[in-house]
């Protein structure tokens, strides 16, 4: 297993959140949540990153047990993250954040920039804007290319269509089944867009009050009657 | 013609000070957001560097450029471990820490090396300008001040460790989740801004009255000089000094040293309450 998840329990100081989540992604593997608004998703995926404490339960990550690890440390050992929010960084350069992305590379930093920029056609006349100047979607497809430039194994992807208008959801679904295709990624996808969920992931994991709930898979999430009665929410 | 001369002399002179006195501050309070009350002691600290090695046979030029950045800055590391480290983000605690810090510092060194130091007198002698004299060590300071401000530029624009300070000071989670170890880049940009402090102690230890309590005539006007500046570092710096500068000493030269200063704090006044995010928040507001 690429990562193994057993027994996490996390949450914001006295007030706990996961209550006990397990979890496994093989590698290729693209495992999406999906869950209503204040069910844990987006407290998972800091809590798999190392900002949240694990109060409970054990994080196993590529053969190391990185439970207690701080996130730089998780980062080194191929760990990438793109959260919810996207995090540019707003006074540098679109160049500039790409290359924070590359501090963790193998390959040198323009052959990086260079290989990554292939997949991101969008973001190369953009180059020397700050990141801040960027829109929301825009924001989102440089989040993702700088956490790709570090080749990390294993990406954590929060909320990526939050705020974002739909052709770049449709261009962020697009390069993602290309970047699958030309290299082994592996993912965990948070989600509330169903379309975006049933397009992109093996299986489809339900979040419910900080438990994992039930395992479906990317058709039966097109069902808007088992969804609704175990997300609470239409499609 | 030789009067103006000496007048724009000044003037530079003047701004070179703020910029020696406010560099180091710009780091750690416009950079990191620190509000270190130990600025002034960190000035001095840099002066008694320069001026006890100075008198134990150690060269002037290597008392100023290498041994006072060089202890000021360890003295910075130890500081950021001891004490900020437990403090970034708390505004009120880390002002009132660095206050005490400030006391201690002064009470240390008085304790030490009692109210006054036998000082260092300016070297290089002067230069004519026209009939007038003017001091060839002010050129010196000038130089520093000039290097030490493109200094900083030079290592934020072009340098890996540059980058990684903008983006940490910006987003530290997010520069973790990058590889980067927050913390380890607050120490080291601590330790920076506390060198470039201990050097411009250095630089200013000929000229100034070398005693424990000089901090207190600096650390107003770096502050005012920082957030003059705006979030633009360098440039605001750069720029704050330069107005701030050039007020004060055309002042200065048409009445007395004292209004001069009043000047420069009416003039500080004045420009807060119409540019309240310093003049690099409204002016190259892409600059660094």
């Amino acid at each position: 297993m690429m990562l193994d998840v057993s027994g996490l329990c996390a949450g914001y100081g006295q007030i706990p959140i996961l209550t006990g989540i397990d979890l496994a992604v093989s590698p290729g593997g693209f495992v999406g949540v999906l869950g209503h608004n204040g069910m844990g998703k987006t407290t998972l995926l800091k809590a798999l990153m190392g900002y949240l404490p694990a109060t409970a339960g054990r994080v196993r990550f590529d053969g190391t047990d990185i439970t207690h690890l701080p996130p730089a440390s998780r980062a080194k050992l191929g760990l990438g993250y793109v959260p919810q929010g996207r995090d540019i960084f707003s006074s540098l350069s679109v160049h500039e954040n790409l290359r924070m992305g590359c501090l963790l590379a193998k390959t040198d930093e323009s052959t990086t920039i260079e290989r990554v920029l292939s997949d991101f056609p969008r973001l190369t006349r953009l180059l020397d804007r700050p990141g801040g100047a960027l829109s929301g979607g825009e924001q989102q497809l440089l989040a993702l290319a700088r956490c790709l430039c570090g080749s990390p194994k294993l990406i954590l992807l929060d909320e990526p269509t939050e705020g974002i208008q739909p052709s770049i959801v449709d261009e962020i679904i697009e390069t993602l089944h290309k970047l699958r295709q030309t290299q082994a990624l592996t993912m965990i996808l948070v989600e509330q867009d169903l379309h975006f969920i049933a397009d992109l992931a093996d299986t489809v994991l339900i979040i419910q009050k900080g438990t994992i709930t039930r395992e479906v898979t990317p058709q039966q999430i097109s069902d808007p009657a088992l969804i609704a009665e175990f997300v609470g929410m239409g499609p | 013609m030789a009067l103006l001369g000496l007048i724009l002399f000044n003037i530079i002179n003047g701004i070179a000070v703020l910029v020696l006195i406010s560099i180091g501050l710009a780091v750690i309070y416009g950079m990191m957001r620190i509000i270190n009350l130990a600025h002034g002691e960190f000035l001095m600290l840099g002066a008694y560097a320069t001026v006890l090695s100075t008198n134990a046979g150690v060269n002037l030029w290597v008392s100023i450029l290498i041994v006072s950045p060089i202890v000021v800055g360890l003295f910075g590391l130890l500081v950021e471990r001891c004490i900020i480290r437990f403090l970034y983000g708390r505004l009120i605690d880390t002002m009132l820490a660095t206050w005490g810090l400030s006391l201690f510092m002064i009470g240390g060194i008085t304790t030490l090396f009692g109210t006054t130091v036998e000082g260092v007198s300016a070297p290089l002698g002067a230069f004519n300008i026209g009939p007038y004299h003017a001091s060839l060590y002010s050129v010196f300071s000038i130089a520093v001040a000039a290097a030490m401000l493109g200094g900083v530029w030079s290592v934020l624009r072009f340098t890996k460790f540059g980058l990684i300070v903008r983006a940490t000071m910006q987003n530290p989670p997010m520069a973790a989740a990058l590889g980067v170890a927050p913390n380890r880049i607050y120490m080291l940009t601590f330790a920076l801004g506390a060198a470039l402090t201990g050097l411009a102690g250095g630089v200013l230890a000929p000229v100034a009255g070398v005693a424990p309590g000089m901090g207190a005539a600096y650390i107003a006007k770096a502050f005012i000089t920082v957030i003059g500046g705006g979030a633009a570092i360098v440039t605001g710096s750069g720029l704050a000094s330069a107005l701030f500068g050039t007020i004060d000493q055309i002042v200065t030269f048409q009445t007395t040293p004292v209004i001069g200063q009043v000047a420069l704090l009416i003039a500080a006044i004045i420009m807060i309450r119409i540019l309240p995010q310093g003049i690099t928040g409204r002016f190259f507001r892409r600059s660094l």
